[in-house]
């Protein structure tokens, strides 16, 4: 039957398993929107070898399935000595670090698509009119192109955030405790799957619907007008 | 020399299991998606409650979470029915939870869709004396298919890709061949990367096939 007070008695664990899930997000989020950014010139890039690598890049990525990616790096790495030997392999052998750099390549393909097209859309005027009031390249890129892409690319950045933090899910693949792993060994202890997942279930929502939240109050504080 | 050790076939078994996979659960999940849907447009606030929070919730959870629900939470249910341990048919728990989660997204798809056809078709229809049935089968459908068919497509390849994660549960599809090759032939690496490269094939056909349905459906309406 249906008990309530397991439900709740198996809170403190799962939110331990949130607190990770969370860490993870965190961490994939932050490589994965640093790496969008040369994806996205490259997208855009003259040189024709940096374009047709950026897309090579984003086909793989978003070609394939997530958990291919994660067992690829946390299982396949292992097959090659010279890894072993490297100064990687100490990250590499680290659940942990191998789900932050395999989701974090994995978004950061989606989110280059998106800031890529964001960037080829500003109107070649606002670059000249930077250049124009003496801006290098760089700078106007940071300073111009940059922000104004970005703020064109959050509402699809806002559920990349969503979508990553669901992914981190592949993580009880490989052993990590986050919340379905919690969850999952929770339910081989307990034998009560309705009730454990019922509740891994709403924390996973209730940081969703902050995630979403916090993402639109961002957008709407961005686009406010100057 | 064989790169993959003789486990080439199997991994192409495996494949067509994930398109067995992902076909049924594309079927069952659009049959689900429309019966959300119609709940979310019904009109009546209890069925309008359900539909979103349905839609709400699925959409908000991992997709190994329902995998594990469904298959753990239908073990017991099953158990609890029959009176003894019975495990899950893997390839049924797989297509129930990809079905749940798909139909959540294709009901968000179809609501969005049907209520971007302009309010002044319907109206126009019901002026020409069209009945409900017919101006939703014959006006509003037709015109709501062409703004659904390329959310419709790209959610169908991530299911696709997401049908990998039933392997966790055991189902011997593609991502399930690929862990025994790997373990069996300790190269994972390879094994994983032609696993992969099947997958791109699998997703990119998928993509061009969808290129090509959106060609067809942006042609001009026949006057």
């Amino acid at each position: 039957m249906f008990d309530i007070t397991l439900l709740w008695s198996a809170m403190p664990a799962l939110l331990d398993g949130a607190w990770l899930t969370l860490k993870l997000t965190g961490c994939v989020i932050l490589l994965g929107t640093t790496l969008s950014i040369p994806v996205a010139l490259c997208r855009n890039a003259h040189l024709r070898w940096l374009r047709a690598a950026a897309h090579a890049y984003v086909l793989f990525f978003r070609g394939t399935p997530a958990l291919v990616q994660l067992f690829l790096l946390y299982y396949g790495a292992g097959q090659f000595d010279a890894i072993r030997h490297s100064v990687l392999w100490p990250l590499l052998r680290d659940p942990f670090w191998c789900v932050v750099i395999a989701l974090g390549l994995n978004t950061a393909a989606y989110t280059g698509k998106t800031l890529g097209a964001a960037l080829a859309a500003i109107p070649p005027g606002t670059r000249e009119a930077a250049r124009m009031l003496g801006l290098g390249r760089a700078p106007a890129f940071w300073l111009i192109d940059l922000p104004l892409a970005a703020r064109a690319a959050l509402p699809a950045f806002g559920n990349e955030v969503v979508l990553t933090c669901k992914a981190t899910a592949l993580a009880s693949t490989v052993t990590l405790l986050e919340l379905t792993g919690s969850a999952r060994l929770l339910t081989s202890e307990t034998y009560a799957p309705y009730e454990i997942f019922l509740a891994a279930g709403l924390v996973y929502l209730a940081i969703n619907y902050i995630l979403m939240r916090g993402m639109r109050t961002l957008e709407a504080s961005l686009n406010r007008s100057h | 020399m064989d790169t993959l050790h003789g486990f080439g076939g199997q991994l192409l078994l495996g494949a067509l299991v994930t398109l067995q996979l992902a076909a049924t659960a594309l079927l069952l999940g659009t049959l689900l998606g429309a019966g959300i849907c119609a709940m979310q447009l019904s009109g009546r606030r209890a069925l309008q409650a359900v539909g979103n929070g349905y839609a709400a919730v699925v959409r908000g959870i991992p997709d190994l979470l329902i995998v594990f629900a469904v298959f753990f939470g239908g073990s017991l249910t099953l158990a609890a029915l029959t009176g003894r341990y019975v495990e899950i048919d893997t390839f049924v728990a797989g297509v129930v939870a990809l079905a749940l989660s798909f139909g959540a997204y294709a009901a968000e798809i179809g609501r969005g869709a049907l209520q971007s056809v302009p309010r002044t078709q319907r109206e126009a229809a019901g002026t020409l004396g069209l009945s409900r049935l017919q101006t939703l089968w014959t006006v509003v459908l037709p015109q709501a298919a062409r703004l659904a068919l390329a959310p419709f497509g790209n959610q169908s390849i991530v299911l696709l890709k997401q049908t990998s994660i039933v392997s966790i549960v055991g189902c011997d599809e593609l991502m399930r061949k690929a862990a025994e090759a790997s373990g069996a032939t300790r190269e994972p690496f390879t094994m994983y990367l032609a696993t992969a490269c099947i997958y791109l094939a699998l997703t990119g056909l998928a993509t061009l096939g969808l290129e090509w349905a959106e060609r067809r459906a942006a042609r001009p309406l026949a006057s």
